[in-house]
């Protein structure tokens, strides 16, 4: 029985972290169409940086991970603004840049912190947990969940009751029309990139106290971001919640329940959606 | 923030010392320098133990001058990047290009693998880190020596301890599901199920997995955990393994509790029982030695990679004496190589057995929080331990390796 | 005029340097990191075959070249000739090709991006886990190499020249293939597709194919690669290879058949020659990554072109100066 509890509590905070991790990617690469290989990379420097801040300057933990949202956000508009934005439809340029881009951040994050993990401690009034039904609840876990539903909340109330998110939506439906309605399409894809860098940092450093950072992370998750990102459908946020969730339960339960698949268990289903509905389950269109 | 090789600083001592090297030696120095390769992985996910290869090797040739039984050593470090394609490659280099006399390393079993028959045609006397149990049992290279262990040597000592002393009856296990963690896995659960135990279930955590949590939510029935990860992943296992709430007893090997990695442990790993066959706090003039110059160079806490690697280049000294520098012929370097034995090395006594495996003291440490800080204590030594402990050699050789499915869990 | 004279000029120029390569490199460890770069060579081919002309990115072909490798080494260590060998590596990886395009092409664009992908990492996890097969991450050693003519290749110069002429063989079925009226049509796949279906043109057989032709160069490639290093484990089958050989077409060009061969060469060269002094090596080849794409987005050989075209046009346009020499 509590192996059932645990998984399930685990499936939802995993794919709250996974949201975090994914909601980025599925608005840079919904809006811009960019398949941002960084990500995985934007995800642990900002786990380093937070880190840093946190262990080093003594910054309150929150604090430290916005701190670290923030820098990985300049270094996400960065990357737009100097490289990205003269690639605009090379798709192979986009995937050389990110990827070169993912090996200097890597190779800088062993540089900066040395090879061995980052161990961030679970921020003081979240450490410990609640035992109740013959199981053991982590209130950082919970913190995790909590936290990715107001960024979702956040979200979405950028994307429905603001003006940027009717611009950012219009650009997701149909790019052309939109910069003829007269959107200022580059500067909005500066700050959708911004705001996707700023949530992958944001998850690495929500992550730290979980998983660590360490060299590799990036290698990790990147690829649970494209999973997720195919199950969900880009450029909708209600299918990264989803997809992240989808995942989370699939991670858990299903490495748990066939051990022997435990390789194939997270890219069959996202086979499946491919060859079933390409534009994935809440996608708007076909990539 | 913790531990950090300073690398400028390394560089500027690796250069003074450089200088100092290139004055006027006495006579018996001037014959043309030895040279050694250290194959260790500076990039990659395997990078954390490759920098500590590196730092062991460098702090034990700094320490006497880059001259070994007076013979100037040249030493030539090639980054192997944590993949056994660029391993053959760069050991091609050390080989073939650079004419090393000596191969030290690689670190992982796969990276031995991918070179062993390439050592072996090109009678290269190689001193390994990696594990990999068979290559000085069932498919012994005869070029290697390890100064270091098999992957499953400290853990036999572990199921013994974790029997007889800890008086645990059933234990589940929880590995990383490749060769390093069927081995760790394997050595443990044949010696504690002959002292007693029983393991009670396998579980394997696929390589690259972020969150163990689905694996250690299936622990159940027992009253002690084995863990076998590697490299980074023992920070995460124990975070992760507290949050589930459980409080059962860990023992692991000696990647589980690795002293040069304490630092990034959180309180959680308060308790943990390790194996290894070297060990913080072995109290003798040479441990004392390395500890101090580790700290001083490297701003370092030492460890197992760290320590084998010195201990290696110790070897390759005695060696070298035994010769009289003359390393023209591979088959007698490797005899005098596995003919060392030593009684004071930072890992305390040393010799080799007939596959050229470590035969020295294993020692099963707790971790304890002193001053504020995570730190081993050893709770018993075994001496004497070889690959082969507790069996006879000739049952051993007879059984099957260590696998997945090896030894299988008794229902 | 001019202009293909060079070429040609040049194109023989590299040929006899290919060929001199044991008398000018120096050593038998540069000699055999020319074979690397022909071998990485011939499986950037493969892959440029989809990414260049059929306009397919596949990020899972590590998984086919792998499997080729497995298939030698597995028969070798299990008792079988060298050729025989070699023609189940063949087979197999053919096999596995059709599976995989099958599933592969009910997607495009990023679709089939992700599950080449997700193909690339299910042979990866089989390579681990099929342990009976595939001796996990311990790998599968090969004992020898073989000995065509009575050649011994295990010489690095022998085995040079036996890659030499697998790579110009290669080259040359490829430029066939780009050159023929099917390359012409997958082509026309690549950027007007749905003109070609209403053409008449079986879109998805000329794809289809055109997946088949880059298995057999994959495979070729594998096929070498394992003669090459003697040993094949889990670890050349992950996403990291695969993204590796991608980078390699993209960066030397691709839609080109020297852009291939070029960008292995960049990543062999940076990743075993310059690893040996330069210790930040990886940041190194991103930072060149990168420079490529400010400089060259199209690729260094389509954009060395480019510049040496530019070249020509200032030495000829210039009125009334001085020639250059």
């Amino acid at each position: 029985m509590s192996l059932w509890g645990i998984l399930a509590i685990n499936s939802v905070a995993f794919g709250g972290l996974l949201f975090l991790l994914s909601a980025g990617f599925s608005l840079i690469f919904g809006l811009m169409r960019i398949p941002n290989l960084t990500h995985g990379s934007m995800f642990m420097l900002g786990g380093y940086i937070g880190a840093s801040l946190n262990l080093a300057y003594h910054l309150p933990f929150w604090l430290a991970a916005l701190g670290a949202a923030a820098t990985v956000a300049v270094f996400g508009g960065l990357i737009e603004r100097l490289l990205l934005r003269r690639l605009a439809g090379s798709v192979l340029a986009q995937v050389l840049v990110t990827l070169g881009i993912s090996f200097i951040v890597a190779d800088f994050c062993l540089l900066a912190w040395g090879g061995d993990p980052v161990s961030v401690a679970t921020p003081p009034g979240l450490t410990g947990g609640v035992r109740a039904f013959g199981l053991y609840f982590t209130t950082y876990r919970f913190a995790i969940i909590l936290v990715a539903c107001v960024v979702a909340a956040l979200l979405w109330a950028l994307l429905d009751r603001t003006r940027l998110g009717a611009m950012i939506r219009a650009g997701v439906d149909d790019p052309e029309m939109a910069r003829v309605v007269g959107i200022r399409v580059s500067r909005l894809f500066t700050t959708v990139f911004c705001l996707g860098a700023a949530l992958a940092g944001f998850g690495g450093i929500m992550g730290a106290p979980v998983l660590t950072v360490y060299p590799g992370l990036d290698g990790d998750m990147l690829p649970l971001a494209l999973v997720i990102v195919i199950l969900g459908g880009a450029g909708s946020l209600l299918g990264s919640l989803v997809g992240s969730f989808l995942i989370g339960i699939l991670y858990n339960f299903g490495q748990a329940m066939f051990p022997e698949l435990a390789y194939f268990v997270l890219f069959l289903p996202m086979v499946l959606v491919l060859v079933l509905r390409p534009q994935g389950l809440f996608g708007r269109y076909a990539p | 923030m913790g531990i950090r090789v300073n690398r400028r600083k390394f560089l500027a001592g690796t250069a003074a010392v450089a200088g100092v090297a290139s004055f006027p030696m006495p006579a018996i120095a001037q014959n043309k320098p030895v040279k050694i390769g250290l194959l260790c992985d500076k990039t990659g996910p395997l990078a954390e133990g490759g920098l500590q290869m590196e730092q062991g090797v460098t702090l034990y040739l700094k320490s006497k001058a880059m001259s070994l039984a007076g013979h100037k050593i040249e030493l030539i470090v090639a980054d192997t990047g944590s993949s056994p394609a660029t391993t053959k490659t760069k050991a091609q280099e050390l080989v073939e290009r650079d004419k090393v006399n000596f191969v030290l390393g690689p670190l992982a079993a796969f990276q031995l693998f991918a070179i062993s028959d390439y050592v072996i045609q090109n009678k290269m006397p190689t001193l390994c880190l990696a594990g990999a149990d068979d290559l000085t049992q069932r498919k012994p290279n005869p070029f290697l020596t390890r100064a270091s262990a098999t992957s499953s040597q400290a853990e036999h000592v572990m199921g013994d301890f974790a029997a007889k002393v800890m008086g645990l009856k059933k234990v589940a296990c929880l590995d990383s599901d490749f060769a390093f963690g069927y081995e760790q896995e394997g050595g443990f659960q044949q010696v504690f199920e002959d002292s007693g135990g029983k393991v009670v279930k396998k579980i394997w955590a696929p390589l690259g997995a972020p969150d163990f949590t689905p694996f250690i939510a299936q622990i159940q029935d027992c009253d002690g955990v084995h863990q076998g990860f590697a490299g980074a992943a023992p920070v995460k296992f124990m975070k992760q393994y507290a949050d589930v709430g459980l409080k059962l007893p860990v023992v692991g090997g000696e990647t589980a509790g690795d002293d040069a990695l304490l630092p990034r442990f959180g309180d959680e790993a308060i308790g943990l029982v390790n194996a290894c066959p070297y060990t913080i706090d072995l109290k003798n003039d040479a441990n004392a030695k390395f500890k101090a110059g580790m700290m001083k160079e490297y701003q370092a806490i030492p460890g197992f990679y760290a320590a084998s690697m010195y201990v290696t280049v110790e070897v390759v000294e005695s060696a070298l004496r035994a010769l009289h520098g003359d390393v023209s012929k591979p088959e007698q370097t490797v005899k005098a190589l596995r003919a060392v034995s030593l009684k004071d090395t930072v890992r305390g006594p040393l010799h080799f057995d007939r596959f050229g495996n470590a035969v020295g003291s294993m020692f099963v440490r707790k971790i304890v929080k002193e001053g504020g800080k995570l730190t081993n204590v050893t709770q018993k030594t075994y001496e004497n331990v070889s690959q082969f402990w507790p069996y006879d050699e000739a049952k051993y050789l007879a059984q099957p390796s260590y696998s997945r499915d090896y030894p299988a869990v008794k229902s | 005029m001019t202009g293909r004279i060079i070429a040609g000029l040049a194109a023989l120029a590299a040929l006899a340097a290919l060929v001199a390569v044991p008398w000018w490199v120096p050593g038998d460890y540069y000699i055999s990191i020319a074979s690397q770069i022909l071998i990485y060579a011939v499986f950037a081919l493969g892959v440029d075959v989809l990414i260049g002309y059929a306009g397919l990115v596949s990020l899972g072909h590590a998984g086919l070249f792998g499997l080729a490798s497995y298939a030698v080494a597995v028969a070798l260590a299990g008792g079988s000739a060298q050729f025989g060998a070699i023609l189940l590596a063949l087979a197999v990886t053919l096999a596995g090709t059709a599976i995989f395009a099958a599933l592969s092409l009910r997607a495009t664009g990023i679709g089939f991006i992700m599950i080449t992908l997700a193909m690339g990492q299910i042979m990866w996890g089989l390579a681990y886990r099929w342990f009976d097969l595939t001796n996990g991450d311990n790998g599968v050693n090969v004992a020898a190499r073989p000995m065509p003519f009575g050649f011994d290749l295990e010489v690095a110069s022998n085995f040079y020249f036996a890659t030499l002429v697998v790579f110009l063989l290669a080259l040359l079925i490829a430029w066939v293939f780009v050159h023929s009226p099917f390359g012409a049509s997958l082509k026309g796949t690549r950027d007007q597709p749905r003109r070609m279906t209403a053409l008449g043109y079986h879109v998805w057989m000329i794809r289809f194919c055109a997946c088949l032709f880059s298995g057999l160069l994959t495979a070729i490639a594998g096929i070498l690669f394992v003669y090459y290093t003697k040993f094949i484990s889990p670890q050349s089958l992950a996403l990291t290879s695969s993204a590796e050989v991608v980078l390699m077409v993209i960066s030397g060009g691709s839609g080109t058949l020297l852009g291939p061969v070029v960008g292995a060469a960049l990543v062999v060269i940076v990743k075993n020659v310059a690893s040996a002094y330069i210790e930040r090596w990886n940041m190194l080849l991103g930072a060149i990554f990168v420079a490529i794409v400010l400089f060259m987005p199209e690729g260094l050989v389509p954009g060395s072109a480019r510049l040496g075209r530019f070249i020509l046009r200032q030495l000829r346009g210039a009125p009334a100066k001085a020639a250059k020499p």
